[in-house]
């Protein structure tokens, strides 16, 4: 399998404030990558330039190059709006939309592409994505109740299933499972498995047991710089950098 | 396609924005443009004349009006404040969600009825017009403006302060007085002068609390003459003069609720949003 | 001193019972009671005077509600020289100029709001508003005036003439157009009332959270449909709040009205007619009326346009509350 995501030298600032530093990194297809580090590293910034977030934030700023499937994201003919839906993103918190219906919450990325889709169709799509979720079970019933009613771990899933909804080649995950009890951590975690079949999942957390738990490839980030890449049990029990190796044993962060 | 509807959504915002601010241009382009034509230095010295003779002016007027806020000011002002300080120490009871509340209504009563309220209330006890009812009536509708924005201004004083002065030992109603006021003094004066701003181009309460009056007010207890009034006389009536006087006298009252209007946004500055 | 003053409170902090640090000393709390209780007195005063305005104006209508009932609401006639007074005229006018003024309005608030929220770059946004804000520091009686000599001619000479060509065969747009009219009323009215709109919808589309937005622009969504599907939804119960206050401040509305509506107490189809409100009627004929029924008919008029704009705004103060923020002028960062 070749790679999905190529990033060369990439840069990024808030303002003044140089938050990432000439990072150049591989994803490869059909994996999950772990993005671990302290707070403030740049985890978060590093994956929202990967579907072109970073830059909604006034006086962001991008410098670099990254390839989605050979093609620069970033690049003069690119659209973000394009990229958007062929890299999907769930958030921290999850975001369901309070006034529409877990049904619509789940279409509504698609009823943005193409408008003319039937009921039964949009219901299949619906059904598909909550199965793939792991929601599907938990809903059926109640696809009509407002997205907000569901529980927090059930809501992150419903985001889930809303961004796959659009059917993207990758999902960016940033912490998806730091607001939620363990329980529901557990199931996003086992759903990140089964996904990465479909998809190539690049996954931001703190947590490294979870990054140990769920990741092929493991990503260290240090105060915006990228130390350590590399597969996740290497990295995890003979890292080759001493920073890396600091961060795993606990010495700091 | 969706970029097609998008830069068309963007361009019909802009576009909403050009056709309300077209107005705001052309209002004041036609005030300037009639009334600097129409200033002389008569309007501020002279009397109304009756129509045919020059030379009439708005002194009475513009005097009448700052008589009008000045006493506004005496009612609406203290009570307004203390009111507000109310709002803003105690705000969590109900009776205060009450006042709020209170307010927020009384600030949305047409000024005609006010107007309808201060006739009953003063006028016709009086048996006449008289500059105390038209100041009554304009310091209540001067009430809401003043506790509101005294409340926010209170609120706005940082705990720590409160705090400090009371680990002093100095008693809560006295660290409110000394302290919270004095540090929200600023504030608080610019939301007076807010409310300062939208009395002074009243009319409606005026037409039958103050009245008008073409000489001098003899006194506060008969009718007096005020800028917004005596624009509607002119503007309403058949003569040229007249109307080329209430351009100018319109273009005078503008002038000075913008520039206030100005300078009370100056001084607050990014600290609080105005409330219409 | 400021450090002086936080390790002195710190100190003192653990000792002090409770959130307002009330000493025991007897002489504060009587200082504290009083302070209280003469706030509070102002507090009631202000409630006092609301009430007591319903309550004088309901006195003084006493009279003619007794002798009219509620037939003065749906009376047609007005006619103080036969003694025969009926409200409908007034409330028609005021209802459909207010409608009509807001049907002009909402369309360019909301997008002008949406500008600002989302499109305008910092820089611009301040002026803006403030422009914004200054068409609501304009008195009545200076829109009236550019009303009677600018809006009101042009109405004559080309607003009415094209509307009745192009969209003649309504019944609405028949008829002869005289310039003052329901027509330059509801124009006038709509531009009073854009500034009030415009930035409660502005605060209202700020309060939208960043994740909302976020949500829907990392599925793929342009500007507008982000905000067709985060947005406005979103602030839906707050832009209705606006449009009401809008509407409440549209009913009362008195000089400007007066001014150009042309004031005849009649009921007709045609939005080019002259016609009249209660605010309006009260304006011109007060000072004319010269017996007490007829005063005391206008003064029920009054008591009419006091609860329907209390109503309104008090509505439209609890749809705004709930959405952007629980107390209406909150400091936003």
């Amino acid at each position: 399998m070749g790679d999905k995501i190529e990033i060369t030298d990439l840069n990024a600032w808030f303002a003044d404030n140089h938050v990432i530093k000439g990072i150049s990194l591989r994803i490869p297809e059909g994996s999950a990558t772990a993005i671990i580090g302290p707070s403030g590293c740049g985890k978060s910034t590093f994956i929202r330039c990967m579907n072109r977030m970073h830059e909604i934030v006034p006086g962001a700023r991008v410098e670099g190059q990254v390839l989605l499937d050979g093609e620069d994201i970033y690049g003069p003919r690119a659209d973000a709006v394009e990229i958007r839906s062929r890299v999907g993103m769930v958030f921290q918190r999850a975001n369901p939309f309070p006034t529409m219906s877990i049904f619509d919450n789940v279409i509504a990325g698609l009823r943005l592409k193409s408008r003319r889709l039937s009921r039964s169709r949009l219901a299949d799509l619906v059904q598909r994505s909550l199965v793939q979720a792991a929601l599907w079970d938990e809903v059926k019933d109640s696809l009509d109740a407002p997205g907000v009613s569901l529980s927090g771990g059930q809501q992150q899933r419903l985001c889930i299933a809303r961004a796959l909804a659009v059917e993207p080649e990758v999902l960016l995950m940033d912490e998806p499972a730091t607001a939620l009890d363990p329980l529901s951590t557990a199931k996003i975690e086992e759903l990140i498995h089964e996904l990465k079949e479909r998809y190539t999942i690049v996954v931001v957390t703190h947590n490294m047991q979870q990054a140990a738990r769920v990741s092929d490839m493991t990503a260290y980030f240090y105060l915006g710089r990228l130390i350590e890449f590399g597969p996740t049990l290497q990295l995890f029990t003979n890292p080759s950098q001493p920073e890396t190796e600091d961060y795993i044993t606990g010495r700091f962060g | 396609m969706r970029r097609a509807v998008d830069l068309a959504a963007q361009a019909a915002a802009v576009l909403c924005t050009v056709a309300v601010l077209l107005p705001l241009v052309l209002i004041f382009g036609y005030l300037l443009s009639k009334g600097l034509s129409s200033l002389s230095v008569e309007l501020f010295t002279n009397l109304p004349k009756p129509v045919g003779e020059p030379g009439g002016g708005m002194a009475n007027a513009i005097v009448g009006t700052l008589t009008l806020i000045g006493l506004a000011c005496l009612f609406g002002l203290p009570v307004g404040m203390i009111a507000g300080v109310y709002l803003a120490e105690y705000g969590g009871t109900r009776l205060a969600w009450l006042v709020r509340f209170g307010a927020d209504v009384l600030n949305g009563v047409p000024s005609i009825v006010i107007g309808i309220y201060a006739y009953t209330l003063i006028v016709l006890p009086m048996h006449g017009f008289s500059a105390y009812a038209g100041g009554f009536a304009l310091g209540v509708i001067m009430l809401p403006i003043v506790a509101r924005t005294t409340e926010e201004m209170v609120k706005l004083v940082p705990n720590s302060l409160r705090e400090a002065s009371l680990a002093l030992g100095v008693p809560a109603w006295r660290t409110t007085i000394w302290v919270v006021l004095r540090t929200a003094r600023g504030g608080i004066i610019t939301g007076m002068m807010l409310a300062i701003a939208r009395v002074a181009g009243e009319t409606a309460p005026l037409l039958f609390t103050a009245f008008g009056n073409q000489f001098w007010a003899q006194s506060l207890r008969g009718p007096i003459a005020s800028l917004p009034v005596q624009i509607y006389t002119y503007a309403i009536s058949p003569f040229d003069d007249w109307h080329r006087q209430a351009w100018a006298g319109a273009l005078v009252l503008l002038v000075l609720l913008a520039a206030t209007s100005l300078l009370v946004r100056l001084l607050t500055r990014g600290r609080f949003q105005t409330r219409l | 001193m400021a450090q002086a003053l936080r390790e002195k409170t710190f100190e003192l902090a653990w000792q002090l019972p409770g959130s307002k640090g009330r000493r025991s000393g007897g002489s504060s709390r009587l200082g504290d009671t009083v302070f209280r209780a003469c706030t509070t007195l102002f507090a009631l005063t202000l409630l006092a005077v609301l009430g007591s305005i319903a309550l004088v104006l309901a006195y003084e209508a006493a009279g003619a509600v007794r002798e009219f009932g509620f037939g003065f609401l749906v009376g047609r006639e007005w006619d103080p020289v036969f003694r025969r007074f009926g409200a409908l005229p007034f409330i028609y006018g005021t209802l459909l100029s207010a409608v009509l003024a807001l049907c002009q309005a909402v369309p360019l608030t909301i997008g002008t709001a949406l500008f600002l929220s989302e499109l305008a770059p910092e820089w611009l946004r301040v002026p803006i508003s403030f422009l914004v804000e200054l068409l609501a520091t304009i008195p009545s009686v200076v829109y009236g005036l550019w009303g009677i000599f600018v809006l009101v001619p042009w109405c004559r000479s080309y607003v009415e003439p094209a509307l009745g060509s192009v969209f003649g065969f309504l019944p609405v747009f028949q008829g002869p157009g005289y310039g003052v009219g329901l027509l330059a009323a509801s124009m006038i009215l709509a531009v009073m009332i854009v500034p009030y709109i415009t930035s409660v919808a502005h605060e209202v589309f700020r309060a939208v959270p960043l994740a909302q937005r976020e949500a829907a622009l990392a599925l793929g969504a342009t500007r507008w449909e982000m905000v067709r599907v985060a947005v406005l939804p979103y602030g839906r119960m707050g832009i209705i709040g606006a449009i009401m206050l809008g509407l409440g401040r549209a009913i009362g509305e008195t000089m400007a009205v007066t001014m150009v509506i042309g004031n005849r107490a009649d009921i007709s189809v045609s939005w080019f007619a002259p016609a009249t409100t209660m605010a309006s009627v009260i304006a011109n004929e007060f000072n004319e009326a010269t017996y007490d029924l007829y005063t005391q008919a206008l003064v029920e008029i009054g008591l009419v346009l006091l609860v329907v704009t209390v109503t309104v705004n008090a509505l439209a103060r609890l749809l705004v509350w709930s959405v952007a923020g629980v107390e209406s002028g909150e400091q936003r960062g």
